[in-house]
């Protein structure tokens, strides 16, 4: 028994502080120069599993508040989630900013959906935001949407346009109806181009396990699989997993394309020529935009859809891969834009 | 000490550890605050603060899950058996039970009634697979309920995506939420509190004197202990090694089944996407801090809820990683096992101190008698 106890012990304290080592903290104070704007708005911000640092969508989110901070000299501090925690931890980091005066609170995905939709009935004084959900209807509640399946239908109908083998890849993170809505878009962008097409989709992890979206290795596995395969452009809908994809691309010499940002900046500089196009999910314009209302003293509510007419999703072009077919893909994006081409939400 | 009542004297020893244990935990984390950098004095006084009303609240909710999680692994433990399992088993459990209470083939509380009961069946048979290979096959059940957590972590999502409902506008998904009359109440503490306790909080205590009973007061728990202090000496009285490695694996899947009922019937009344996961590793930190007793148990499962409520204040209002926690728990964890073992032989020393003197003062004493004896 003892020996078990032992055993068990050490396996769990490695466990406790390896989950520990995981994630960076990221708490910003904000630039205090002697001549920066001030505003006495403080704005809470609460991060999903990952947090700041996460090269991907928590921190397109943080970009949006750094740009607001900057320019309107607005006070904030930042709370992350943590990997399988409870319900009743969401909803208390949201009283904790409401208790601490901290008005707007910016809930970054969709987790925070029924934790939001109750806190913000126990403090209707307090305004919030929420990201990638529009399921919580209240006057002091505004939901920041997006629609990934017309940018990923760009990128696409980009891979169909690129690809020399007629065969295409797509590997997603955690397969949630979100991640669901990139893969749609993507196959019937490719479709709408080449209806012969053969699509690979994969996705890393099944819920509740989101490793998914932070598991650069998985990712590389998954898309060695595909390029083995004979698919020669991998998109990837996988958060910090997509590291490995891009890895995977650069060593066998295909394509791969980023998520969320313009991934040709910000990933490690060795994979950068392997990185065809982004498709953008401009969570940073979201957050400014909205921050700048606030600071006009404006708190909207009710849902907003960042869509390709508000330039809140997209394509990237750095690096000149796709020069040659942008003509072609602001043709569909237009078509897109005038309702001419309707884009599926769900494969 | 040496020359306290050995009653007292068990009881000091016995105090000893934990304190030895929360002290050193404390100066160890103080030291890692240190080399962070972080403000220490602010930290602990957060960390240490009051609870507020709602607080208290989400710590005895939390306790209640992190009880029954802790009371599975223990099962297991007295019985010299490693489930690891037990986060594969309360969500295959959850799931269960979330799906037919959702589906209320029966009205009301007997909808309840029959939830629970698949949960601790969904429990115990997944947990059974593992005993099963280990009674007859010898395989480790180490390994084979880690895997069988991958596996549940498949079968559940192929399943919650077949029978999912997902609300307009959310990227959520989730089974049919349970119907209002089938819910567990929960109850409030203190006035203006938001936040209710689980009603499940009773059956959570139910099960730990339910555990305390079987084990301590019946022939099945003196065979199972007997069974994992020795499997030798158990085969030598009589007693099948093969079915008590089995019954013990179910037990503590039925247990596991139970873990993730508070926060389905008293919260989310649906297992959804966004359902808590990583209870069964909790668990077994627990178990060991608790030393297996029902009691140890409830306090390892409250010291932990307290230190995870404490974590989003530490973030918010002192701007500390709340990473700190999760140190935290894991070097009270280690602290208490090296600090049991070391007062164990502490303990044993004084002993044989004690022991060694009333020989040495006994071989008088006895030559005396016998010249009484002859007198």
């Amino acid at each position: 028994m003892r020996k078990t106890a032992r055993f068990a012990a050490v396996a769990m304290a490695a466990a406790l502080t390896l989950s520990a080592c995981g994630s960076d903290e990221g708490t910003d104070e904000g630039t205090d120069n002697g001549d920066a704007p001030t505003s006495d708005i403080k704005v809470g911000m609460a991060y999903d599993v990952g947090g700041r640092g996460d090269q991907s969508f928590n921190d397109s989110a943080a970009a949006g508040l750094d740009q607001a901070i900057d320019e309107f000299g607005m006070e904030s501090q930042e709370s992350e989630a943590e990997d399988g925690e409870a319900e009743s931890a969401r909803e208390e980091r949201l009283r904790t900013f409401a208790d601490a005066g901290y008005d707007p609170i910016i809930a970054v995905g969709f987790a925070y959906a029924a934790s939001i939709g109750k806190v913000a009935e126990e403090y209707p004084d307090v305004h919030f935001a929420i990201i990638d959900d529009s399921s919580v209807e209240a006057d002091n509640v505004a939901s920041l949407v997006f629609a990934e399946e017309q940018g990923s239908f760009l990128v696409g109908a980009a891979a169909a346009l690129k690809t020399e083998t007629d065969q295409i890849g797509f590997v997603g993170g955690v397969e949630t109806p979100l991640i669901q809505k990139f893969e749609a878009g993507y196959v019937a962008g490719a479709e709408s181009v080449n209806p012969d097409i053969e699509v690979d989709v994969t996705y890393l992890t099944q819920v509740p396990d989101f490793s998914g979206f932070a598991d650069p290795a998985k990712g590389k596995t998954a898309a060695e699989g595909m390029f083995d395969n004979g698919a020669d452009i991998v998109y990837h809908a996988a958060g910090g997993s997509g590291g490995g994809v891009f890895e995977a691309a650069s060593e066998s010499g295909n394509w791969a394309i980023g998520v969320d940002s313009d991934q040709y900046n910000t990933a490690d500089p060795s994979v950068q020529d392997s990185i065809l196009t982004s498709m953008l999910k401009n969570v940073n314009v979201a957050v400014y935009e909205y921050l700048s209302q606030v600071n006009d003293g404006d708190f909207p509510s009710g849902v907003t859809t960042y869509d390709l007419e508000v330039d809140g999703v997209g394509y990237s072009t750095s690096g000149g891969f796709v020069d040659d077919i942008v003509e072609q893909l602001d043709e569909l994006k237009q078509q897109i834009i005038d309702g001419e081409i309707s884009v599926p939400t769900a494969p | 000490m040496t020359n306290l009542d050995p009653r007292l004297q068990k009881i000091g020893l016995g105090l000893l550890a934990p304190v030895l244990a929360l002290v050193l935990a404390f100066l160890i984390t103080s030291l890692v605050l240190v080399l962070a950098g972080d403000p220490v004095g602010e930290v602990w006084s957060t960390l240490l603060g009051v609870p507020a009303e709602r607080n208290v609240a989400n710590i005895l909710n939390n306790a209640t899950v992190l009880y029954l999680s802790g009371l599975a692994v223990a099962v297991g433990f007295r019985m010299n058996l490693f489930n690891i399992g037990v986060d594969g088993q309360y969500r295959v459990a959850a799931f269960v039970a979330a799906v037919v209470a959702g589906e209320a083939w029966l009205p009301g509380a007997a909808n309840t009634v029959l939830a629970i009961l698949a949960a601790m069946l969904a429990g115990a048979a997944w947990a059974g697979i593992a005993g099963v290979l280990r009674a007859k096959r010898g395989v480790s059940e180490v390994i084979s309920t880690i895997m069988l957590n991958f596996i549940a972590t498949g079968l559940v999502a192929y399943f919650l995506r077949r029978v999912a409902v997902r609300e307009e506008g959310s990227n959520d998904i989730g089974t049919k939420e349970i119907p209002e009359g089938s819910r567990i109440p929960g109850f409030q503490i203190g006035e203006g509190s938001t936040t209710e306790v689980y009603g499940f909080i009773f059956l959570a205590a139910l099960a730990g004197f339910t555990y305390w009973f079987l084990l301590n007061r019946t022939r099945f728990g003196f065979d199972l202990r007997a069974t994992g202090k020795s499997t030798t000496a158990a085969v030598a009285s009589g007693i099948s090694v093969t079915r008590m490695t089995i019954v013990a694996m179910l037990l503590s899947g039925a247990v596991a089944g139970l873990v993730g009922l508070p926060l389905l019937f008293g919260d989310s009344y649906s297992y959804g996407s966004t359902f808590q996961s990583g209870l069964g590793f909790a668990g077994i930190a627990i178990a060991l801090l608790g030393r297996n007793h029902p009691i140890g148990i409830a306090i390892g499962a409250l010291l932990f809820a307290y230190l995870d409520e404490q974590s989003n204040p530490l973030q918010i209002l002192v701007g500390v990683s709340p990473d700190i926690v999760a140190i935290t728990q894991g070097v009270i964890v280690l602290t208490v096992v090296i600090s049991y073992e070391v007062v164990r032989r502490y303990g044993v020393r004084l002993e044989q101190h004690a022991v060694a003197r009333a020989l040495e003062a006994g071989r008088p004493t006895a030559g005396d008698k016998e010249e009484e004896a002859r007198a």
